[in-house]
């Protein structure tokens, strides 16, 4: 258990190997707390645990049974015959190699768009001072709200007009543009910067954009790794922009041609190859959590204090 | 930008405002410009240089759209050729049409079970990982990975699960002396499915909640424990009330979800909401209309439709917030 330290937000100071239960059972100013409060938790924590990891569990041991296995009752828990063809035949049995392209050509895109339209946007709320820039601010916080069906039809009118539906232009150009919520939760970082700081190398002649890049740049790494991720993550994983705009295979995504491909060829594709599939979709997300979790955690609790 | 212009007439060095407000009512039609001193122009020409993306970006990809949308809902448009003037006829068909109460009726089921309990799920998670046991941090991250599968993929494992000849439900369900169902073949089970699959998102609202507990200052729990205040005096009087602006922003973001709930029922029912359009939900049936049928006059009715019913939750919810949101402690 003494793993947790290291993955511990950086904001709390984890408690240290050597720290003992008494340590921890303690409140900050030094009154025990009652001995049920942590078992309560434990045990909640623990139920939920199991109920959490339920559904990916169960996603790794079916991608893992036999056809008949699978269509065994009662279920088994643990296979009986570990079947890794299936992940072979998952990936042969559909364009897998080719949904996995193009999911990462319209991610890596999107990430890529994402960062710099956003950075670029938010230097201009936070870093600037300009008359009308709170109030324009405000404009960014309202269309967070905005619903999108809302937008949903007009625009693929726009992109069917421009000859652009079955292509990744629909899917990718938006992001080009910043979003809403990336500009706020960039803007909150930026602010934190020293305003001297900024204004230190303006007296020294710098030009706004060598700041943005050669000054905020740096120190904002943390805070557009965190866009990195969410862009990265939601652009894997979008299921109605993808079944919108991408109705031919040779464009389709992970997402959308499991599921064409599920109710096109429900006779070829078994369902423990649709897990093995769809199992090694999450994989990369996954990692990505694994390696980047405080990023995540940061995003997420910015989000919250809108 | 277009300020520039201006600033060429405007006296050399830094202006005094006052000189350049008697500048101003020489020139009528440009006083509104003039009001800015030179390099508040000159500031301005710089912000809307840098936010020029995101400006562009609002007026293609939500002004033009939200006011096209309102415009197409007033026609009758197949997506070739022009829209057709039709009046009101669109909404009087939206309020006549069944399937439209249905799916209304559907997802209004949806957002008035899994939001409360969703809200109830994340607020015990964070309650149980404020309490920091050691191994808190296995626990966020259990918590939060299902919020990481997509919900193809949740939705193709619920179907296994489900099953109503193999699926682990129908073991769990014998187990307490119950015969096999099939919940996905129920109008309502449909539903509840779905509802049970949102509950695995909870782990994003949950993290939102615990970093509001962290913001409660501790002094706050220790003068109440001086004053004699138990467990559950204090979570009623203390974390409840703090914690409102943040139940009131989660709850804001999950019934706006929930109004918008598609990629499960869609997968789950292969498209079509059925059993007896039990799982249409209401943006569901929006895409119906707008790529199965290429009614795309009546789809964009519905849609304006969906943005008035969450804008009056949504300033529903606000007004009824002024009651209970708490905003006398400042979260630091």
């Amino acid at each position: 258990m003494s793993t947790t330290v290291r993955t511990e937000s950086p904001r709390r100071q984890a408690p240290s190997r050597s720290a003992d239960a008494d340590q921890l059972n303690r409140r900050a100013d030094g009154t025990r707390r009652p001995w049920y409060s942590t078992l309560i938790a434990r045990t909640v924590m623990v139920v939920l645990s199991v109920l959490f990891l339920l559904p990916l569990y169960w996603m790794i041991i079916s991608s893992l049974k036999s056809d008949e296995e699978l269509a065994k009752f009662p279920p088994t828990f643990i296979p009986e015959s570990w079947q890794f063809s299936n992940f072979v035949d998952a990936v042969t049995a559909m364009p897998f190699l080719h949904f996995f392209m193009n999911s990462a050509i319209i991610t890596i895109s999107v990430v890529l768009f994402s960062v710099i339209s956003n950075f670029i946007v938010a230097y201009g709320f936070a870093c600037l001072k300009w008359p009308g820039r709170d109030l324009m601010f405000y404009l960014v916080i309202a269309t967070l709200f905005l619903p999108f069906p809302v937008t949903l039809i007009p625009m693929f009118d726009m992109w069917a007009r421009l000859g652009l539906v079955n292509t990744m232009f629909p899917l990718i150009i938006p992001a080009m543009f910043g979003s809403a919520f990336y500009v706020f939760l960039l803007r909150q970082f930026l602010l934190q910067i020293p305003k001297d700081m900024l204004d230190a190398a303006r007296i020294d002649g710098a030009r706004e954009w060598t700041i943005l890049w050669r000054l905020v740049f740096p120190t904002a790494k943390p805070a557009l790794t965190t866009v990195a991720i969410f862009a990265a993550v939601a652009s894997w994983n979008d299921f109605m922009g993808p079944l919108i705009y991408l109705q031919d295979e040779s464009v389709q995504t992970l997402a959308i041609g499991l599921q064409s491909f599920r109710s096109v060829h429900a006779q070829d594709v078994s369902f423990n190859q649709l897990m093995a599939a769809s199992f090694l979709v999450i994989l990369p997300l996954l990692v990505l959590f694994f390696v980047f979790q405080r990023y995540f955690i940061r995003g997420i609790t910015i989000g919250g204090f809108k | 930008m277009t300020a520039t212009g201006l600033t060429a007439r405007a006296p050399s060095g830094a202006a005094p405002p006052d000189e350049v407000e008697k500048d101003a009512t020489a020139s009528p039609p440009q006083r509104r410009r003039h009001r800015l001193s030179r390099s508040d122009r000159r500031d301005l020409a710089l912000g809307l240089k840098y936010i020029s993306p995101w400006l562009i970006g609002i007026l293609v990809f939500v002004v033009y759209p939200v006011g096209y949308s309102i415009y197409l809902s007033f026609t009758r448009y197949s997506g070739m050729g022009a829209p057709t003037w039709v009046g009101v006829g669109n909404y009087v068909t939206a309020f006549a049409d069944p399937l439209v109460g249905k799916a209304a009726g559907n997802t209004l089921f949806f957002a008035l079970i899994a939001v409360p309990l969703g809200l109830v799920v994340a607020l015990t998670l964070a309650l149980a990982m404020n309490q920091n046991v050691r191994e808190v941090a296995w626990y966020r991250t259990i918590f939060y990975a299902p919020s990481l599968i997509p919900a193809f993929a949740m939705s193709f494992i619920f179907i296994v699960f489900l099953n109503p000849q193999f699926g682990a439900f129908n073991q769990v369900l014998n187990l307490f002396g119950e015969s096999n169902v099939n919940l996905l073949g129920d109008p309502t089970g449909v539903k509840i499915a779905i509802i049970l699959m949102a509950q695995l998102g909870a782990g994003n609202a949950a993290l939102i909640f615990l970093a509001g507990l962290r913001n409660v200052p501790r002094t706050v729990y220790e003068a109440a424990r001086v004053d004699g205040a138990g467990p559950m005096r204090q979570f009623l009087s203390i974390t409840l009330p703090l914690l409102t602006p943040v139940l009131l922003f989660n709850l804001i973001t999950g019934v706006s979800g929930a109004l918008q709930v598609f990629t499960e029922a869609y997968i789950v029912t292969n498209g079509t909401g059925d059993p007896d359009a039990g799982a249409l939900f209401y943006m569901m049936y929006l895409y119906k209309n707008a790529f199965g049928f290429a009614e795309l006059g009546y789809a964009s009715a519905l849609a304006v439709l969906l943005f008035l019913a969450g804008l009056a939750m949504a300033l529903l919810i606000f007004w009824c917030s002024r009651r209970f949101v708490n905003y006398d402690v400042e979260a630091s």
